[in-house]
């Protein structure tokens, strides 16, 4: 397992740079923007990787809730089941905005029980706090690279770095804040409380999440904004740059967690042997 | 069934009975409030047309400031007689003593609003232009959205570091969707230029998911130690 | 023309991952350190 690790790590670079060419050479000039354009090809796969992570820290704190008893571990994972379910089939039923295939929201909804699942099987219930913390991190710093890049594209091609109506780099904001506070109050917090507050606070924020897009949605239709980050119909070949770019930062997010976890793990058996140590010294100290 | 709201309105009565006997609380809140409009007053000072599109922002940031305010105190009094150890002990759901809480909120930050909407309104020269009967619902939707939240993160912050700033900052980015809506919904009515019915629904969702929420989460919240 | 916002944009997503790596490193290297103190 270990030795993975350092061979993962090459091979991620080299994807990382095989991307890098793609976005800089093989992908075409886009038209209006220029060169700038290419800016579009860490910007997305950052802004996708991140909610990807924030996903699964929404998923690893229900866990760490429900995983406190059977009973409610079992109705958790009926309810992932039922949403897989539910989703997978009402994508077909129910009238989508444009853009969508039906066949992609469904099976992302399949994807979403799945990684429950996938999940639940990989880590112990006092592990996916740890996993909690760790996506959430990662995330962050992710999340905060959207919200730099977005504005540095939208600086030389509308003039204005932000518009509080674009709903993409807005509903960022707000989720980068969110989990901010997230990380903010693991921080703050009495050692003993903060992994279920935290999760607490992780699933009141993925609740939020709907709310922020619809209602920046809405202010949007009252006060139009320019469209930033480009819409309509993708050349092949840009399609083609993005989706590198996108594989090769979920590889790099996955290593980058793996090591934030692994020093997570190691960082709380040390904690443990200092405060057994210290009740030692007490005790000993006592007689 | 009976037994939780018997809390529930035990609880209530109980803090109300303690806050009007004391007027802490409600005192250096009133005052707040009054220093709050008065600041905003020289700090923007726009003709009437203009005033009636930035004030719904103004008076909600107002209410926001001082929702913060009477939220911070809103455990303490548990805190220094270790209620809440008899609250984990005892059978009693937990939820009662939560709604209890959150509806005295309720009750201080409207006593609040009610005392400031007058002041804005005298300094701005405000009249709506649209439905006003609105505004009131706004009003009370948006102030509950903000306090029922506001009370469960005050709970989350009673053993975190630097309480006072946690609760804040736990509490304005989860609010934001409701801040807008009913900066926006108070705006559409003062204006009359657009309809706030929107926001309005927005707000109820908003409410709905989270009173919810919070009530299904305290119980957690609270054993977490 | 926008080569420069280009370069910036590319470059400060770097600066952000490698600060980030920065730090898990010295926090395992100061980690390490704190095994060392245990184990004597």
């Amino acid at each position: 397992m270990k030795r993975a690790f350092p061979i993962l790590g090459v091979l991620t670079a080299i994807l990382l740079t095989y991307a890098l060419y793609q976005a800089l050479v093989v992908a075409p000039t886009e038209q209006t923007m220029g060169d700038v354009q290419r800016i579009f090809y860490y910007h997305v796969p950052s802004a996708w990787t991140a909610f990807f992570l924030f996903f699964i820290n929404f998923v690893a704190s229900i866990q760490y809730l429900a995983r406190a008893n059977p009973k409610t571990d079992r109705i958790a994972s009926y309810i992932a089941v039922g949403i897989g379910v539910v989703v997978f089939a009402a994508a077909f039923f129910i009238p989508l905005p444009e853009g969508m295939r039906a066949s992609a929201v469904g099976t992302t909804g399949l994807l979403a029980a799945g990684l429950y699942f996938l999940v639940r099987s990989l880590f112990s219930q006092t592990d996916t706090d740890v996993l909690a913390l760790v996506t959430a991190e990662v995330g962050v710093a992710f999340c905060l690279i959207v919200l730099v890049t977005g504005p540095i594209w939208a600086r030389p091609v509308w003039g204005i770095w932000w518009a509080p109506g674009d709903i993409r780099l807005t509903s960022t904001l707000v989720l980068w804040l969110i989990y901010v506070s997230y990380l903010v109050l693991r921080r703050f917090s009495a050692s003993g409380q903060t992994p279920v507050l935290a999760a607490a606070l992780a699933v009141l924020g993925a609740l939020c999440v709907p709310f922020v897009y619809l209602s920046i949605w809405f202010f949007r239709t009252q006060h139009p904004q320019p469209v930033m980050g480009g819409s309509g119909s993708i050349d092949p070949r840009m399609m083609h740059a993005l989706l590198i770019n996108w594989m090769a930062f979920m590889c790099f997010a996955f290593l980058v967690c793996w090591s934030r976890y692994r020093l997570e793990k190691m960082q709380r058996e040390v904690d443990e042997v200092q405060a057994l140590e210290s009740l030692k010294d007490v005790s000993r100290s006592a007689r | 069934m009976s037994a939780p709201s018997g809390i529930t309105r035990a609880t209530l009565l109980k803090d109300l009975r303690l806050e009007w006997r004391s007027k802490d609380a409600i005192n250096s809140m009133l005052f707040f409030s009054l220093l709050v409009v008065v600041v905003f007053s020289f700090s923007f000072d726009p003709v009437a047309e203009e005033s009636r599109h930035i004030a719904g922002g103004l008076i909600w940031v107002a209410f926001l400031f001082a929702s913060v305010v009477a939220l911070n105190q809103t455990w303490a009094r548990e805190l220094r007689n270790q209620v809440l150890d008899a609250y984990r002990v005892s059978p009693a759901p937990a939820n009662s003593l939560f709604l209890a809480k959150a509806i005295g909120n309720f009750i201080f930050v409207s006593v609040l609003e009610v005392l400031m909407t007058p002041l804005f309104i005298a300094f701005y020269r405000l009249r709506a232009l649209g439905p006003a009967w609105q505004l009131l619902v706004v009003a009370v939707l948006g102030t509950w959205a903000l306090v029922v939240n506001g009370t469960f993160f005050a709970a989350m912050s009673i053993r975190t570091r630097s309480r006072e700033i946690m609760l804040p900052l736990l509490l304005f980015p989860i609010s934001i969707p409701a801040i807008l809506a009913m900066v926006q919904a108070t705006t559409a009515i003062l204006t009359d230029e657009n309809s706030a019915r929107f926001w309005i629904v927005l707000l109820v969702t908003y409410d709905l998911v989270f009173t919810t929420s919070c009530l299904l989460l305290f119980e957690t919240v609270l054993n977490a130690e | 023309m926008g080569n420069g916002y280009l370069f910036a944009a590319y470059a400060a997503t770097w600066i952000i991952h490698i600060g980030y790596l920065l730090t898990i490193v010295s926090r395992y290297s100061r980690l390490k350190r704190e095994i060392e103190e245990l184990k004597k």
